[in-house]
């Protein structure tokens, strides 16, 4: 078998070190990287559509609006029963996802990033008017989200959460790249056309990828929202959804590791600057626009590079495509 | 669903064990016949009421000069694009109004002139997902491609058949010009077809290249039923059981290469003043 | 609803449609031939209502901050061309996406460093700030020039576009942009022209908005999205398709946002109308394009392909 390359360990090592992480630290450090867990949890639902599915949705903030809205709208009634958040999640993201997917996906290129911009609009739009859900200035939830015994009301149990999800997200994702669905995907964003070809009916594909996006999507929202104690239409905002495609490239498109990377390198970075000036947002959009530049392996195919320069012994198994 | 509508024969048959099935020489039936198929761009006539049959095991030659409608006749029978007009039969069933994907599902597979094979992937996970798509859906999230094991067999049967054994686990984008071309004949080999569209397989090849890939069709010949559209006239004389002219999008005539190399207006209109090969 | 309601909603409609329109034009133009998005085209309508508010309230002169609109456009318009833009040119969309993104954020900081995050005011010239009688009814005067120079452009482009030479390269590059490049025109020359042009017409579009809205950091997005939703209902590459889409775009949300709620009350509650009835205005467009899409995926009024 082969032995364990450094664009795998670091990940790995990375994993470990935030599996200790909330024993050790500072709650303050921990909602932080709670924070970061719960972003590469949607930047990894992103990762389906846009990475392996070369879907470029502008739009996922959606997703997330929608799951922070599963969590509050019910907790605003006093139901504050996980599952059926959950429930009501799934149901909102699935449908919400199977209705747009089906339309946008009759479009590509720069009309499906413009749709799925509109959609993710509409939404924002609709939040911010229902005036009696707190409208422009959000909504607080007062209960968190209870699954039996355990509630999302502190940092650590939401962080407790976030990194179990990511973890098994992580997990299946390297499943699904090379997975028959996962190779269709993947196809479909080299050549489409060849697709076809081979008897598969890309479309339908794309669209199960996009309302599978959607629905994990949500469950990064619900986390999310736990965490915060309060839904807030800002999260839903267009600028959200952009910052979500800038964490999955920059993390490395398609890869296994590369969302948890993006997340916590473009919260890291966030957090660095903001420490160096409250104009930190002039210095980070031109690091986008570096990034942009610079070409898209991210950093997963920084590390993919180091593999290279590690003398260890090429095994002929490198080459079907597990990074 | 889709696999239930493959061919009666195909369980998941690798090249190998379809010359097993398939009697030496061939049976005089039809396979695939269009009555009439028309494309226009416009008031361009770029196919014009083409009705062409194919019998099973045969290897269909067409030729005719640039321009003639070889490329929009092929896509038309592959069903990348719709007819304007006419009708496309395939194994007694009317695919007229049916995608190219369902129309691959049934047997029905072509290689592209240019070629079109996933760069990302190894020349194995092209071959396999090919066969894939052709055998089952691909709704399978957590097994791997590579662990499929029908899809495996046909793929490493295909890649053996077009001589890319070696190059197995190499990225197709690594592969030379050659090496593409014969994975895209491996890719719509693995997909277990019961007729192979070709669309030049030896464009842009060398000689040596080109005397392999007739070496290769050679081989392929009698075991599948093949429609090839090539320009290098040695090779399709030397392989086909009959030949059709197109011409400006009609069909001029069809008959075996004898037939066709003495066929005065074949001479006059294809050839010009050129001496036919051989 | 009354007539002068109406009628000065169908005024409004067609103003904000012009400001989509100026907006539009260069968006769909970069779209449509260079194949490039350009969120970073509402951060040009920005920096136009600033330069407006800056020189205007230097000089006095409306005039002057009109041209130092026009010039901050095109300076930053050509730098942008220059700096990013053409390196993008033949890479995928979501590059960028991703580069203008960046610097969507860079110039919404840039301003706030500037000029602080509290909007800035512009006083309009004694001139335009009074009201014109039209048939019995008062409009303010200041909305008829907005009107009037987006009608003005909107007959320069035209003629621009099929009347010369340049404009014959526009139309050909927006059926087919390969082709220009093989008659032999600078191609490199061409683009930054056509950019430099759009982004002219963005900031254009930001002066003449600053006197009617806030001029301050972040102004140029929500614009911006609808400004997208126009092009891709007008079809992307047609600069009329733009112009009619604007207008539709422009009527549509003027209209929706006052009628809407009132016709919500003739068939439900005052409260849901009042909470179901802004709602539903504020995602009419998004809607719109919706099904534009569904039905019509290449735009109403496509550039002519063939």
């Amino acid at each position: 078998m082969t032995t364990i390359r450094p664009s795998t360990l670091i990940p790995l090592l990375l994993l470990a070190a935030l599996a200790v992480l909330p024993f050790a630290a500072e709650s303050y450090y921990t909602a932080f990287f709670a924070r970061v867990l719960i972003y590469a949890v949607a930047a990894s639902a992103l990762n389906l559509a846009l990475g392996m599915g070369g879907m470029v949705s502008l739009g996922h903030a959606l997703f997330l609006g929608l799951g922070m809205y599963s969590v509050a709208l019910p907790a605003h009634f006093g139901i504050d029963d996980g599952w059926l958040q959950l429930a009501l999640c799934v149901a909102a993201c699935g449908l919400v996802g199977l209705v747009t997917g089906a339309i946008s996906l009759r479009t590509s290129g720069i009309a499906f990033i413009m749709i799925t911009l509109a959609f993710a609009q509409m939404g924002y739009f609709l939040v911010v008017s229902l005036k009696q859900f707190g409208g422009d200035d959000g909504l607080p939830i007062a209960g968190a989200s209870r699954f039996f015994g355990l509630e999302l009301a502190s940092a650590e149990a939401v962080y407790g959460a976030a990194f179990c999800l990511l973890l098994a997200l992580t997990a299946w994702v390297a499943r699904l790249r090379v997975s028959p669905f996962g190779m269709t995907l993947r196809a479909g964003r080299q050549n489409a056309r060849r697709v076809a070809s081979v008897g598969l009916a890309l479309p339908r594909y794309q669209l199960a990828a996009y309302v599978l996006s959607a629905v994990l999507c949500g469950l990064a929202g619900m986390l999310l929202a736990n965490l915060n104690a309060y839904a807030s239409p800002s999260s839903m905002s267009w600028m959200v959804s952009g910052e979500l495609i800038v964490m999955v490239v920059l993390g490395g498109m398609g890869s296994v590791f590369g969302p948890l990377l993006g997340a916590l390198a473009f919260l890291g970075i966030e957090e660095l600057l903001k420490g160096l000036t409250e104009h930190w947002m002039a210095i980070f959009g031109l690091l986008i626009l570096a990034v942009a530049l610079l070409g898209k392996s991210g950093i997963a195919g920084l590390l993919a590079r180091l593999d290279a320069r590690v003398p260890a012994r090429r095994s002929p198994r490198l080459a079907e495509g597990r990074a | 669903m889709s696999a239930g509508a493959r061919p009666p024969e195909g369980g998941a048959p690798s090249p190998g064990e379809v010359v097993a099935q398939r009697p030496e020489g061939r049976t005089m039936n039809t396979l695939l016949h269009t009555e009439g198929l028309t494309k226009r761009y416009g008031a361009l006539v770029v196919t014009d009421a083409v009705s062409l049959d194919i019998r099973e095991g045969e290897l269909h030659a067409i030729i005719g000069p640039n321009g003639a409608g070889k490329t929009t006749l092929i896509n038309q029978l592959s069903g990348e694009l719709a007819a304007d007009a006419g009708r496309v039969r395939f194994a007694g069933e009317d695919l007229s109004a049916t995608g190219i994907a369902a129309r691959a599902r049934r047997g029905l597979l072509r290689s592209y002139q240019i070629t079109s094979v996933f760069d990302e992937f190894t020349v194995r996970e092209n071959a396999a997902l090919a066969a894939r798509g052709a055998r089952r859906h691909a709704f399978a999230f957590w097994r791997g491609l590579l662990q499929d094991a029908a899809a495996v067999a046909a793929a490493d049967a295909a890649i053996a058949a077009t001589g890319l054994a070696a190059r197995a686990q190499v990225i197709a984008a690594d592969l030379g010009y050659g090496e593409r071309r014969q994975l895209e004949l491996a890719m719509a080999l693995a997909a277990g077809p019961r007729f192979l569209l070709l669309d030049e397989p030896m464009a842009g090849m060398s000689a040596q290249e080109s005397a392999a890939v007739v070496e290769l069709l050679r081989g392929l010949k009698r075991k599948y039923t093949l429609l090839l559209v090539e320009h290098d006239m040695d090779a399709v004389f030397a392989l086909a059981d009959r030949i059709s002219v197109l011409v400006y999008g009609r069909l001029l005539v069809t008959g075996t290469p004898d037939e066709i190399r003495n066929d005065p207006e074949v001479r006059a209109i294809y050839l010009g003043d050129e001496e036919l090969h051989q | 609803m009354s007539a002068s309601l109406l009628i000065a909603q169908l005024l409004n409609g067609l103003q904000y449609g012009v400001l989509l329109f100026l907006l539009a034009a260069g968006l769909t133009l970069v779209f449509g031939i260079m194949s490039f998005v350009n969120l970073a085209h509402g951060s040009l309508y920005m920096l136009g209502a600033y330069a407006l508010a800056v020189v205007s309230g230097a000089t006095g002169s409306f005039a002057l901050g009109v041209a130092a609109a026009l010039a901050t456009g095109i300076v930053v318009g050509a730098l942008l061309e220059w700096a990013a833009a053409s390196r993008l040119y033949r890479r995928d969309h979501l590059d960028h996406v991703l580069a203008t993104f960046g610097l969507v954020l860079f110039f919404n900081e840039l301003t706030r460093m500037v000029w602080g995050p509290q909007p800035l005011f512009v006083a309009l010239p004694e001139a335009l700030s009074g009201t014109v009688e039209l048939m019995g009814f008062f409009y303010p005067a200041y909305r008829f020039l907005i009107i009037a120079v987006g009608l003005a452009v909107a007959l320069g482009s035209a003629w621009l576009i099929h009347r010369t030479r340049l404009g014959m390269l526009i139309r050909a590059g927006s059926v087919n942009p390969q082709m220009v490049g093989a008659l032999g025109v600078n191609i490199r020359l061409l683009n930054a022209l056509l950019f430099a042009l759009g982004a002219a017409l963005a900031a254009l579009a930001g002066a003449m908005a600053g006197p009617i809205l806030s001029v301050q950091s972040g102004m140029g997005e929500p614009v911006l999205i609808t400004a997208l939703v126009v092009i891709v209902i007008g079809g992307i590459g047609s600069v009329s398709g733009a112009f009619y889409a604007a207008l539709i775009v422009g009527l549509t949300d003027t209209l929706g946002r006052t009628y809407l709620p009132l016709l919500m009350r003739e068939f439900a509650s005052r409260e849901i109308a009042s909470a179901a009835g802004p709602a539903l205005a504020s995602m009419l467009i998004y809607l719109l394009m919706a099904v534009v899409l569904a039905l019509r995926p290449q735009g109403l009024f496509p550039a002519h392909r063939g």
